[in-house]
Protein backbone atom coordinates (compact mmCIF):
# COMPACT_ATOMS: atom_id res chain seq x y z
CA UNK A 1 0.00 0.00 0.00
CA UNK A 2 0.92 3.51 -0.18
CA UNK A 3 1.85 5.92 2.06
CA UNK A 4 0.84 9.30 2.59
CA UNK A 5 3.14 12.36 3.83
CA UNK A 6 1.24 15.32 4.94
CA UNK A 7 3.42 18.24 4.27
CA UNK A 8 3.70 21.29 7.00
CA UNK A 9 4.02 24.56 5.25
CA UNK A 10 3.19 27.94 5.38
CA UNK A 11 1.38 27.91 2.34
CA UNK A 12 4.44 30.24 0.93
CA UNK A 13 7.21 27.32 1.55
CA UNK A 14 7.83 23.60 3.00
CA UNK A 15 9.16 23.88 6.28
CA UNK A 16 12.44 21.59 6.26
CA UNK A 17 10.73 18.96 8.80
CA UNK A 18 8.76 17.57 6.03
CA UNK A 19 11.79 16.00 4.85
CA UNK A 20 12.33 14.06 7.93
CA UNK A 21 8.71 12.86 7.23
CA UNK A 22 9.49 11.65 3.97
CA UNK A 23 12.49 9.81 5.21
CA UNK A 24 10.51 7.66 7.78
CA UNK A 25 8.18 7.05 4.96
CA UNK A 26 10.62 5.77 3.33
CA UNK A 27 12.49 4.07 6.14
CA UNK A 28 8.84 1.87 5.82
CA UNK A 29 8.85 1.67 2.35
CA UNK A 30 5.83 1.96 -0.48
CA UNK A 31 4.79 4.76 -3.04
CA UNK A 32 4.78 8.12 -1.24
CA UNK A 33 2.71 10.36 -1.93
CA UNK A 34 2.54 14.35 -0.52
CA UNK A 35 -0.63 16.33 0.68
CA UNK A 36 -0.05 19.95 0.53
CA UNK A 37 -3.45 21.52 1.72
CA UNK A 38 -3.36 24.90 1.77
CA UNK A 39 -3.97 28.29 0.09
CA UNK A 40 -2.56 29.32 -2.28
CA UNK A 41 0.04 27.21 -1.74
CA UNK A 42 0.99 26.09 -5.34
CA UNK A 43 5.16 27.20 -4.27
CA UNK A 44 4.86 24.79 -1.08
CA UNK A 45 3.86 22.57 -3.70
CA UNK A 46 6.52 22.75 -5.84
CA UNK A 47 8.74 22.70 -3.10
CA UNK A 48 7.59 18.91 -2.09
CA UNK A 49 7.65 17.64 -5.58
CA UNK A 50 11.93 18.00 -5.09
CA UNK A 51 11.28 15.79 -2.14
CA UNK A 52 13.41 12.65 -3.26
CA UNK A 53 11.16 9.68 -2.89
CA UNK A 54 8.38 10.86 -3.47
CA UNK A 55 6.06 10.01 -6.21
CA UNK A 56 3.15 12.28 -6.33
CA UNK A 57 1.80 15.64 -4.92
CA UNK A 58 -1.53 16.02 -4.02
CA UNK A 59 -2.65 19.67 -3.68
CA UNK A 60 -5.87 20.87 -2.11
CA UNK A 61 -5.73 24.23 -2.79
CA UNK A 62 -8.68 26.34 -0.99
CA UNK A 63 -9.55 28.99 1.69
CA UNK A 64 -10.62 26.46 3.96
CA UNK A 65 -7.53 24.73 4.25
CA UNK A 66 -5.37 28.27 4.22
CA UNK A 67 -4.57 27.90 8.28
CA UNK A 68 -4.66 24.70 8.61
CA UNK A 69 -7.70 24.04 10.76
CA UNK A 70 -7.77 20.71 12.34
CA UNK A 71 -11.37 20.50 12.11
CA UNK A 72 -11.42 20.91 8.30
CA UNK A 73 -7.78 19.35 7.48
CA UNK A 74 -8.54 16.08 9.13
CA UNK A 75 -11.89 15.54 7.17
CA UNK A 76 -10.25 15.98 3.95
CA UNK A 77 -7.44 13.78 5.01
CA UNK A 78 -9.87 11.17 5.71
CA UNK A 79 -10.99 11.37 2.57
CA UNK A 80 -8.28 10.43 0.86
CA UNK A 81 -7.16 8.09 3.37
CA UNK A 82 -8.54 4.69 1.73
CA UNK A 83 -6.04 4.54 -0.62
CA UNK A 84 -3.37 4.36 2.13
CA UNK A 85 -1.78 1.94 4.32
CA UNK A 86 0.02 4.68 6.31
CA UNK A 87 -0.55 8.06 6.92
CA UNK A 88 2.62 10.54 8.61
CA UNK A 89 2.68 14.14 9.37
CA UNK A 90 5.35 15.65 11.49
CA UNK A 91 4.90 15.91 15.34
CA UNK A 92 4.94 19.82 15.15
CA UNK A 93 1.99 21.49 17.14
CA UNK A 94 0.13 21.16 13.93
CA UNK A 95 0.78 17.66 12.65
CA UNK A 96 0.01 17.06 17.05
CA UNK A 97 -3.70 18.98 16.35
CA UNK A 98 -4.96 17.65 12.94
CA UNK A 99 -3.81 14.07 13.17
CA UNK A 100 -5.34 12.28 16.22
CA UNK A 101 -8.36 13.76 14.75
CA UNK A 102 -8.03 11.86 11.55
CA UNK A 103 -7.31 8.62 13.32
CA UNK A 104 -10.46 8.96 15.35
CA UNK A 105 -12.56 9.42 12.12
CA UNK A 106 -10.74 6.56 10.68
CA UNK A 107 -11.23 4.49 13.89
CA UNK A 108 -7.58 4.13 14.46
CA UNK A 109 -5.28 4.02 17.22
CA UNK A 110 -2.77 7.04 16.81
CA UNK A 111 1.51 6.04 17.27
CA UNK A 112 2.82 9.56 17.84
CA UNK A 113 6.25 10.86 17.75
CA UNK A 114 8.04 8.08 16.40
CA UNK A 115 11.98 8.05 16.29
CA UNK A 116 12.55 4.87 14.54
CA UNK A 117 10.76 2.35 12.01
CA UNK A 118 11.60 -1.44 13.15
CA UNK A 119 9.03 -2.58 10.02
CA UNK A 120 5.73 -1.36 8.58
CA UNK A 121 4.44 -2.02 11.50
CA UNK A 122 6.47 -1.61 14.00
CA UNK A 123 7.81 1.53 15.89
CA UNK A 124 9.94 2.70 18.22
CA UNK A 125 9.16 6.01 20.74
CA UNK A 126 9.98 7.52 23.29
CA UNK A 127 7.72 7.51 26.88
CA UNK A 128 7.71 9.15 30.43
CA UNK A 129 9.12 12.44 29.49
CA UNK A 130 11.93 10.43 27.29
CA UNK A 131 12.99 8.04 30.37
CA UNK A 132 11.59 4.54 28.59
CA UNK A 133 12.07 4.15 24.67
CA UNK A 134 8.87 1.99 23.45
CA UNK A 135 8.47 -0.20 20.77
CA UNK A 136 4.92 -0.36 19.65
CA UNK A 137 3.56 -2.87 17.19
CA UNK A 138 -0.13 -1.33 15.21
CA UNK A 139 -2.72 -3.71 14.68
CA UNK A 140 -4.88 -1.13 12.58
CA UNK A 141 -5.44 -1.76 9.22
CA UNK A 142 -4.04 1.89 8.50
CA UNK A 143 -1.15 3.22 10.53
CA UNK A 144 -1.13 7.25 11.52
CA UNK A 145 1.55 8.24 12.64
CA UNK A 146 3.46 11.43 13.79
CA UNK A 147 7.17 11.46 13.18
CA UNK A 148 9.39 13.41 15.41
CA UNK A 149 12.03 15.04 13.65
CA UNK A 150 15.25 14.73 15.20
CA UNK A 151 14.99 10.64 14.61
CA UNK A 152 15.50 11.35 10.88
CA UNK A 153 17.79 12.83 8.80
CA UNK A 154 15.76 14.92 6.27
CA UNK A 155 15.77 13.27 2.39
CA UNK A 156 17.27 15.07 -0.67
CA UNK A 157 15.76 17.20 -2.65
CA UNK A 158 16.30 16.59 -6.11
CA UNK A 159 13.14 14.40 -6.60
CA UNK A 160 10.60 15.70 -9.70
CA UNK A 161 7.50 14.24 -8.31
CA UNK A 162 4.12 14.81 -10.51
CA UNK A 163 1.38 17.28 -8.98
CA UNK A 164 -2.31 16.85 -8.96
CA UNK A 165 -4.76 19.10 -7.94
CA UNK A 166 -7.41 18.30 -6.16
CA UNK A 167 -10.64 19.50 -6.09
CA UNK A 168 -11.94 18.77 -2.54
CA UNK A 169 -13.24 21.50 -0.29
CA UNK A 170 -14.74 20.34 3.53
CA UNK A 171 -15.25 22.98 5.38
CA UNK A 172 -16.59 21.77 8.86
CA UNK A 173 -18.09 25.46 9.33
CA UNK A 174 -17.34 25.13 13.07
CA UNK A 175 -14.34 26.64 13.85
CA UNK A 176 -12.20 30.05 12.58
CA UNK A 177 -9.03 31.15 12.08
CA UNK A 178 -8.53 35.14 14.44
CA UNK A 179 -5.27 35.50 14.28
CA UNK A 180 -1.72 34.95 14.76
CA UNK A 181 1.54 36.38 17.18
CA UNK A 182 4.45 34.92 15.37
CA UNK A 183 7.99 35.10 16.92
CA UNK A 184 10.19 36.77 13.85
CA UNK A 185 13.85 36.08 14.31
CA UNK A 186 16.88 36.14 12.30
CA UNK A 187 18.09 33.04 13.98
CA UNK A 188 18.18 29.90 12.68
CA UNK A 189 14.97 27.75 13.44
CA UNK A 190 14.78 26.33 16.83
CA UNK A 191 14.51 22.35 15.50
CA UNK A 192 17.14 22.57 13.18
CA UNK A 193 19.64 24.68 14.06
CA UNK A 194 23.09 22.75 14.72
CA UNK A 195 24.28 24.62 17.57
CA UNK A 196 21.52 25.58 20.21
CA UNK A 197 22.05 28.10 23.12
CA UNK A 198 19.40 27.51 26.15
CA UNK A 199 19.18 30.01 29.44
CA UNK A 200 17.39 28.88 32.31
CA UNK A 201 16.23 30.19 35.55
CA UNK A 202 19.61 31.43 36.60
CA UNK A 203 19.35 34.16 33.51
CA UNK A 204 17.60 36.11 36.32
CA UNK A 205 15.60 38.36 33.84
CA UNK A 206 14.72 38.68 29.82
CA UNK A 207 16.94 41.84 29.69
CA UNK A 208 20.31 39.13 30.72
CA UNK A 209 19.21 36.47 27.51
CA UNK A 210 20.67 39.64 25.42
CA UNK A 211 24.07 38.12 27.17
CA UNK A 212 23.46 35.36 25.19
CA UNK A 213 23.24 37.04 21.73
CA UNK A 214 26.94 37.50 20.78
CA UNK A 215 27.31 33.81 21.49
CA UNK A 216 24.67 32.73 19.04
CA UNK A 217 25.53 35.28 16.25
CA UNK A 218 29.14 33.75 16.57
CA UNK A 219 28.14 30.47 16.12
CA UNK A 220 24.83 30.47 14.15
CA UNK A 221 23.04 29.26 17.18
CA UNK A 222 19.44 29.44 17.96
CA UNK A 223 18.13 30.53 21.75
CA UNK A 224 15.93 28.64 23.55
CA UNK A 225 15.08 28.22 26.91
CA UNK A 226 13.77 26.11 30.25
CA UNK A 227 10.06 26.32 30.92
CA UNK A 228 11.29 28.05 34.44
CA UNK A 229 12.79 30.80 32.01
CA UNK A 230 9.50 30.81 29.50
CA UNK A 231 7.36 30.74 33.06
CA UNK A 232 9.09 33.66 34.64
CA UNK A 233 8.20 35.55 31.73
CA UNK A 234 12.06 35.92 30.61
CA UNK A 235 10.97 35.12 27.03
CA UNK A 236 8.46 33.76 24.57
CA UNK A 237 7.12 29.78 25.06
CA UNK A 238 7.96 29.16 21.80
CA UNK A 239 11.88 29.27 22.84
CA UNK A 240 10.97 26.13 25.44
CA UNK A 241 12.94 23.12 24.68
CA UNK A 242 11.51 20.25 27.09
CA UNK A 243 8.67 17.95 27.20
CA UNK A 244 6.23 20.19 26.05
CA UNK A 245 8.38 22.51 24.81
CA UNK A 246 10.17 21.22 21.13
CA UNK A 247 12.64 18.55 20.82
CA UNK A 248 16.33 19.24 19.85
CA UNK A 249 19.19 17.87 18.69
CA UNK A 250 21.78 19.62 17.85
CA UNK A 251 25.27 19.29 17.22
CA UNK A 252 26.21 21.41 20.03
CA UNK A 253 23.43 22.13 22.77
CA UNK A 254 25.30 24.46 26.05
CA UNK A 255 23.14 25.12 28.85
CA UNK A 256 23.54 28.45 30.97
CA UNK A 257 21.72 28.56 34.01
CA UNK A 258 19.59 25.42 33.61
CA UNK A 259 19.73 22.93 36.58
CA UNK A 260 18.62 19.82 33.93
CA UNK A 261 15.21 19.14 35.06
CA UNK A 262 13.67 15.90 33.93
CA UNK A 263 11.51 17.99 31.65
CA UNK A 264 14.38 19.78 30.40
CA UNK A 265 16.32 17.00 29.63
CA UNK A 266 13.59 15.06 27.57
CA UNK A 267 14.16 18.17 24.99
CA UNK A 268 17.92 17.76 24.61
CA UNK A 269 19.29 14.89 26.01
CA UNK A 270 20.25 14.03 22.25
CA UNK A 271 21.88 16.38 21.71
CA UNK A 272 25.89 15.38 20.16
CA UNK A 273 27.67 17.89 22.50
CA UNK A 274 25.89 19.06 25.62
CA UNK A 275 27.74 21.87 27.50
CA UNK A 276 26.57 23.38 30.78
CA UNK A 277 27.31 26.29 32.61
CA UNK A 278 26.16 26.73 36.07
CA UNK A 279 27.54 27.87 39.41
CA UNK A 280 26.08 24.72 41.27
CA UNK A 281 28.51 21.71 40.94
CA UNK A 282 25.66 19.53 42.16
CA UNK A 283 23.26 20.35 39.74
CA UNK A 284 21.51 17.43 37.58
CA UNK A 285 22.69 18.97 34.27
CA UNK A 286 26.12 18.01 34.85
CA UNK A 287 25.15 14.14 34.51
CA UNK A 288 24.56 14.85 31.17
CA UNK A 289 26.52 17.08 30.03
CA UNK A 290 30.28 16.07 28.14
CA UNK A 291 31.98 19.28 29.58
CA UNK A 292 30.78 21.46 32.24
CA UNK A 293 32.02 24.52 33.84
CA UNK A 294 31.24 25.52 37.56
CA UNK A 295 31.05 29.20 37.40
CA UNK A 296 28.68 32.22 37.68
CA UNK A 297 27.41 32.87 33.99
CA UNK A 298 27.72 36.65 34.10
CA UNK A 299 31.58 35.96 34.38
CA UNK A 300 31.74 33.10 31.82
CA UNK A 301 29.48 34.33 28.81
CA UNK A 302 30.95 37.61 27.84
CA UNK A 303 34.55 35.59 28.26
CA UNK A 304 32.83 32.76 25.92
CA UNK A 305 32.02 35.35 23.69
CA UNK A 306 35.35 37.06 23.30
CA UNK A 307 37.18 33.44 23.08
CA UNK A 308 34.67 32.04 20.39
CA UNK B 1 -44.09 29.15 26.85
CA UNK B 2 -40.91 30.84 28.03
CA UNK B 3 -41.02 29.40 31.07
CA UNK B 4 -41.52 25.96 29.37
CA UNK B 5 -39.04 26.30 26.66
CA UNK B 6 -36.38 27.53 29.48
CA UNK B 7 -36.92 24.22 31.34
CA UNK B 8 -36.69 21.71 28.76
CA UNK B 9 -33.35 23.93 27.30
CA UNK B 10 -32.23 22.93 30.89
CA UNK B 11 -33.36 19.54 31.14
CA UNK B 12 -32.04 18.56 27.48
CA UNK B 13 -29.00 21.26 27.86
CA UNK B 14 -29.77 22.43 24.18
CA UNK B 15 -29.55 25.83 24.61
CA UNK B 16 -28.62 27.25 21.45
CA UNK B 17 -31.00 25.45 19.42
CA UNK B 18 -34.17 26.41 21.84
CA UNK B 19 -32.63 30.65 22.32
CA UNK B 20 -32.70 30.42 18.20
CA UNK B 21 -36.47 28.92 18.37
CA UNK B 22 -37.08 31.77 20.50
CA UNK B 23 -35.62 34.47 18.75
CA UNK B 24 -38.10 33.17 16.16
CA UNK B 25 -41.01 33.97 18.10
CA UNK B 26 -41.67 37.51 17.78
CA UNK B 27 -43.99 37.97 20.03
CA UNK B 28 -42.06 37.67 23.35
CA UNK B 29 -40.77 41.83 24.40
CA UNK B 30 -36.91 42.62 23.82
CA UNK B 31 -36.18 43.16 27.26
CA UNK B 32 -37.60 39.69 28.09
CA UNK B 33 -35.60 37.97 25.78
CA UNK B 34 -32.60 39.60 26.67
CA UNK B 35 -32.85 38.45 30.11
CA UNK B 36 -33.53 34.91 28.57
CA UNK B 37 -30.65 35.06 26.56
CA UNK B 38 -28.04 36.26 29.86
CA UNK B 39 -29.74 33.10 31.51
CA UNK B 40 -28.78 30.48 28.43
CA UNK B 41 -25.53 32.05 28.38
CA UNK B 42 -24.55 31.22 32.27
CA UNK B 43 -25.89 27.17 32.01
CA UNK B 44 -22.73 26.15 30.74
CA UNK B 45 -21.59 22.32 32.39
CA UNK B 46 -17.89 21.45 31.48
CA UNK B 47 -16.31 18.14 31.40
CA UNK B 48 -13.40 17.78 32.46
CA UNK B 49 -11.29 14.26 32.01
CA UNK B 50 -8.48 13.56 34.18
CA UNK B 51 -5.70 10.87 34.68
CA UNK B 52 -4.01 8.99 37.16
CA UNK B 53 -0.34 8.98 36.30
CA UNK B 54 3.54 8.92 37.38
CA UNK B 55 4.31 11.86 39.64
CA UNK B 56 6.47 13.85 37.23
CA UNK B 57 9.13 14.76 39.61
CA UNK B 58 9.60 10.72 39.82
CA UNK B 59 12.48 8.92 37.57
CA UNK B 60 10.91 6.28 36.08
CA UNK B 61 12.98 2.67 36.04
CA UNK B 62 12.59 0.13 32.97
CA UNK B 63 11.40 -3.68 34.90
CA UNK B 64 14.64 -5.79 33.73
CA UNK B 65 12.33 -8.15 31.50
CA UNK B 66 11.55 -4.80 29.37
CA UNK B 67 7.89 -5.49 29.59
CA UNK B 68 7.23 -2.04 30.68
CA UNK B 69 8.43 0.44 33.37
CA UNK B 70 7.93 -0.56 36.69
CA UNK B 71 4.73 1.36 38.50
CA UNK B 72 5.16 -0.56 41.82
CA UNK B 73 5.09 1.53 44.84
CA UNK B 74 5.46 4.62 43.19
CA UNK B 75 4.39 7.85 43.65
CA UNK B 76 0.66 8.69 41.43
CA UNK B 77 -0.55 11.45 41.23
CA UNK B 78 -3.23 13.70 39.01
CA UNK B 79 -1.71 14.57 35.56
CA UNK B 80 -0.21 18.41 35.44
CA UNK B 81 -2.16 18.96 32.93
CA UNK B 82 -5.17 17.64 33.94
CA UNK B 83 -4.57 19.79 37.06
CA UNK B 84 -4.48 22.55 34.65
CA UNK B 85 -7.70 21.95 32.98
CA UNK B 86 -9.78 21.30 36.29
CA UNK B 87 -8.32 24.80 37.51
CA UNK B 88 -9.56 26.21 34.41
CA UNK B 89 -12.89 25.20 34.86
CA UNK B 90 -12.78 26.52 38.00
CA UNK B 91 -11.93 29.84 37.28
CA UNK B 92 -14.65 30.12 34.25
CA UNK B 93 -17.19 28.65 37.67
CA UNK B 94 -15.82 31.24 39.62
CA UNK B 95 -15.99 34.07 36.85
CA UNK B 96 -19.93 33.12 36.78
CA UNK B 97 -19.37 31.24 33.34
CA UNK B 98 -19.93 27.47 33.85
CA UNK B 99 -22.55 26.36 36.22
CA UNK B 100 -21.26 23.17 36.84
CA UNK B 101 -17.72 20.91 36.83
CA UNK B 102 -17.99 17.21 36.23
CA UNK B 103 -14.81 15.36 36.58
CA UNK B 104 -14.17 12.20 35.26
CA UNK B 105 -11.68 9.58 35.37
CA UNK B 106 -10.98 5.71 33.26
CA UNK B 107 -9.23 3.37 35.53
CA UNK B 108 -9.40 1.54 38.51
CA UNK B 109 -10.38 2.06 41.70
CA UNK B 110 -7.31 4.05 42.50
CA UNK B 111 -8.03 6.47 40.14
CA UNK B 112 -10.79 8.02 42.88
CA UNK B 113 -7.78 9.26 44.68
CA UNK B 114 -7.71 11.66 42.04
CA UNK B 115 -11.00 12.51 41.56
CA UNK B 116 -11.21 13.24 45.18
CA UNK B 117 -8.47 15.70 44.29
CA UNK B 118 -10.62 17.48 41.68
CA UNK B 119 -13.85 17.40 43.80
CA UNK B 120 -11.35 19.23 46.85
CA UNK B 121 -9.94 21.94 43.79
CA UNK B 122 -13.57 22.58 43.13
CA UNK B 123 -15.50 20.24 40.55
CA UNK B 124 -18.86 19.15 41.76
CA UNK B 125 -19.11 15.72 41.43
CA UNK B 126 -16.88 12.85 39.51
CA UNK B 127 -17.39 9.51 37.67
CA UNK B 128 -14.73 6.75 37.27
CA UNK B 129 -15.20 4.63 34.67
CA UNK B 130 -13.63 1.48 35.93
CA UNK B 131 -11.16 -1.02 33.99
CA UNK B 132 -8.16 -2.39 34.86
CA UNK B 133 -7.33 -2.70 31.20
CA UNK B 134 -4.60 -0.30 29.60
CA UNK B 135 -6.22 1.54 26.88
CA UNK B 136 -5.77 3.30 23.59
CA UNK B 137 -6.14 7.12 23.53
CA UNK B 138 -9.28 5.77 20.58
CA UNK B 139 -10.92 3.75 23.15
CA UNK B 140 -10.15 6.59 26.12
CA UNK B 141 -11.72 9.13 23.22
CA UNK B 142 -14.94 6.51 22.79
CA UNK B 143 -15.87 6.01 26.60
CA UNK B 144 -15.82 9.87 27.06
CA UNK B 145 -17.37 9.85 23.73
CA UNK B 146 -20.42 8.22 25.85
CA UNK B 147 -19.89 10.30 28.39
CA UNK B 148 -20.23 13.76 26.50
CA UNK B 149 -23.73 12.13 25.22
CA UNK B 150 -24.93 11.45 28.37
CA UNK B 151 -23.94 14.66 30.16
CA UNK B 152 -24.40 16.98 27.10
CA UNK B 153 -21.43 18.96 28.31
CA UNK B 154 -20.53 22.67 27.03
CA UNK B 155 -17.34 22.50 27.24
CA UNK B 156 -15.02 19.60 27.38
CA UNK B 157 -11.37 20.46 28.85
CA UNK B 158 -8.32 17.88 29.08
CA UNK B 159 -5.03 18.52 29.54
CA UNK B 160 -2.73 18.48 26.15
CA UNK B 161 -0.88 15.03 27.03
CA UNK B 162 -0.63 12.91 29.34
CA UNK B 163 3.02 12.67 31.31
CA UNK B 164 3.27 9.21 31.07
CA UNK B 165 2.63 8.09 27.39
CA UNK B 166 3.19 11.16 25.91
CA UNK B 167 0.41 10.55 23.12
CA UNK B 168 -1.33 14.19 23.33
CA UNK B 169 -4.22 12.29 21.06
CA UNK B 170 -7.30 11.85 23.50
CA UNK B 171 -8.97 15.44 23.53
CA UNK B 172 -8.76 15.54 19.31
CA UNK B 173 -10.03 12.17 19.28
CA UNK B 174 -12.57 12.90 21.41
CA UNK B 175 -13.52 16.20 18.87
CA UNK B 176 -13.42 14.01 15.92
CA UNK B 177 -15.93 11.51 17.52
CA UNK B 178 -18.41 13.87 19.00
CA UNK B 179 -18.18 16.14 15.65
CA UNK B 180 -16.52 19.03 18.16
CA UNK B 181 -14.36 21.74 17.11
CA UNK B 182 -11.38 21.99 19.07
CA UNK B 183 -8.68 24.47 20.91
CA UNK B 184 -5.42 22.49 21.57
CA UNK B 185 -2.38 23.86 23.25
CA UNK B 186 -4.64 26.65 24.91
CA UNK B 187 -3.08 29.11 26.78
CA UNK B 188 -6.22 31.89 27.08
CA UNK B 189 -9.55 30.44 27.20
CA UNK B 190 -12.53 33.17 26.53
CA UNK B 191 -16.26 32.09 26.32
CA UNK B 192 -17.67 34.88 24.38
CA UNK B 193 -21.65 33.90 23.67
CA UNK B 194 -22.31 30.69 21.77
CA UNK B 195 -18.50 30.91 20.97
CA UNK B 196 -15.57 30.21 22.86
CA UNK B 197 -11.98 32.03 21.66
CA UNK B 198 -8.94 29.70 22.51
CA UNK B 199 -5.35 30.99 22.07
CA UNK B 200 -2.49 28.45 21.27
CA UNK B 201 0.81 27.64 21.74
CA UNK B 202 2.20 26.93 18.49
CA UNK B 203 5.45 26.44 16.95
CA UNK B 204 6.33 29.91 15.75
CA UNK B 205 4.35 31.51 18.13
CA UNK B 206 0.63 32.29 19.43
CA UNK B 207 -2.88 31.50 17.44
CA UNK B 208 -6.09 32.25 17.92
CA UNK B 209 -8.88 30.36 16.78
CA UNK B 210 -12.79 30.82 17.91
CA UNK B 211 -14.63 27.94 17.96
CA UNK B 212 -18.48 26.86 18.33
CA UNK B 213 -19.83 25.84 21.50
CA UNK B 214 -20.12 22.80 22.48
CA UNK B 215 -16.29 22.80 22.12
CA UNK B 216 -12.92 20.60 23.02
CA UNK B 217 -10.13 22.46 24.73
CA UNK B 218 -6.92 21.21 25.57
CA UNK B 219 -4.52 22.65 28.25
CA UNK B 220 -0.87 24.05 28.11
CA UNK B 221 1.15 24.33 30.90
CA UNK B 222 1.41 28.60 30.46
CA UNK B 223 -2.97 28.66 30.82
CA UNK B 224 -2.80 28.82 34.57
CA UNK B 225 -1.24 28.48 37.98
CA UNK B 226 -3.66 25.57 39.64
CA UNK B 227 -4.50 26.32 43.10
CA UNK B 228 -3.68 24.02 46.52
CA UNK B 229 -6.34 22.36 48.04
CA UNK B 230 -7.41 23.43 50.81
CA UNK B 231 -8.11 21.14 54.17
CA UNK B 232 -11.61 22.03 54.30
CA UNK B 233 -12.17 21.42 50.55
CA UNK B 234 -10.62 17.88 50.93
CA UNK B 235 -12.71 17.59 53.62
CA UNK B 236 -15.90 18.50 51.70
CA UNK B 237 -14.48 16.64 48.68
CA UNK B 238 -15.42 13.56 50.61
CA UNK B 239 -18.64 14.22 50.78
CA UNK B 240 -18.85 14.95 46.84
CA UNK B 241 -20.86 12.66 44.86
CA UNK B 242 -18.48 10.29 42.86
CA UNK B 243 -20.45 7.47 40.61
CA UNK B 244 -19.15 4.39 39.41
CA UNK B 245 -19.60 2.63 36.14
CA UNK B 246 -17.87 -0.20 34.57
CA UNK B 247 -16.63 0.33 31.22
CA UNK B 248 -17.81 -2.70 29.73
CA UNK B 249 -21.55 -1.22 30.35
CA UNK B 250 -20.85 1.04 27.50
CA UNK B 251 -21.52 -1.41 24.64
CA UNK B 252 -17.99 -0.89 23.21
CA UNK B 253 -15.38 -2.53 21.60
CA UNK B 254 -12.17 -1.61 24.06
CA UNK B 255 -9.48 -4.38 22.55
CA UNK B 256 -6.58 -2.95 22.20
CA UNK B 257 -5.38 -1.18 18.73
CA UNK B 258 -1.42 -1.92 19.33
CA UNK B 259 0.79 -4.43 21.07
CA UNK B 260 3.58 -3.05 23.43
CA UNK B 261 6.67 -5.35 22.71
CA UNK B 262 8.97 -3.98 24.55
CA UNK B 263 10.56 -1.35 26.90
CA UNK B 264 14.04 -0.68 27.28
CA UNK B 265 16.35 2.51 29.18
CA UNK B 266 17.27 5.25 26.37
CA UNK B 267 21.16 4.90 26.08
CA UNK B 268 22.69 6.63 28.98
CA UNK B 269 25.69 9.21 27.94
CA UNK B 270 28.63 9.09 28.56
CA UNK B 271 29.69 11.15 32.21
CA UNK B 272 31.57 14.18 30.55
CA UNK B 273 33.92 16.26 32.77
CA UNK B 274 34.17 19.19 33.89
CA UNK B 275 36.68 21.95 32.82
CA UNK B 276 38.83 24.54 34.97
CA UNK B 277 38.63 27.68 32.71
CA UNK B 278 36.50 29.07 30.02
CA UNK B 279 39.79 28.91 27.79
CA UNK B 280 40.09 25.22 28.08
CA UNK B 281 36.45 24.78 27.68
CA UNK B 282 36.66 26.81 23.98
CA UNK B 283 39.84 24.40 23.25
CA UNK B 284 37.58 20.73 23.96
CA UNK B 285 34.73 21.89 21.97
CA UNK B 286 37.05 23.29 18.89
CA UNK B 287 39.93 20.05 18.83
CA UNK B 288 38.20 17.26 21.14
CA UNK B 289 34.68 17.36 19.78
CA UNK B 290 35.18 19.47 17.06
CA UNK B 291 31.83 20.93 17.31
CA UNK B 292 32.58 24.85 16.92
Amino acid sequence: MSILVIAEHDNASLKADTLKTVAAASAIGGDIHVLVAGANCAAAAADAAKAAGVSKVLVADNAAYENQLAENVSLLITELAGDYGHILANASTTGKNFMPRVAALLDVAQISEIIAVESADTFVRPIYAGNAIATVQSLDATKVITVRATGFDAVETNGSAEVVALSNATDAGTSSFVGAELTVSERPDLGAASVVISGGRGMQNGENFHLLDGIADKLGAAIGASRAAVDAGFVANDMQVGQTGKIVAPDLYIAVGISGAIQHLAGMKDSKVIVAINKDAEAPIFQVADYGIVADLFDALPELESKL
Amino acid sequence: MLTGIYIKSVLNNNFKQVFDYCLQIDKIPNNKLNDFGKKLEVAMKVLVPIKRVIDYNVKVRVKPDNSNVDLTNVKMAINPFCEIAVEEAVRLKEAGIATEIVAVSIGDKSCQEQLRTALALGADRAIQIDTDQNLDSINVAKLLQKVVEEEQPQLVLLGKQAIDSDNNQTGQMLGALTGMPQGTFASIVKVEGDKVNVTREVDGGLQTVALNLPAIVTTDLRLNEPRYASLPNIMKAKRKPLAVKAAGDFGIDLSPRTTLIKVTPPAERQAGIIVESIDELVEKLKNEAKVI
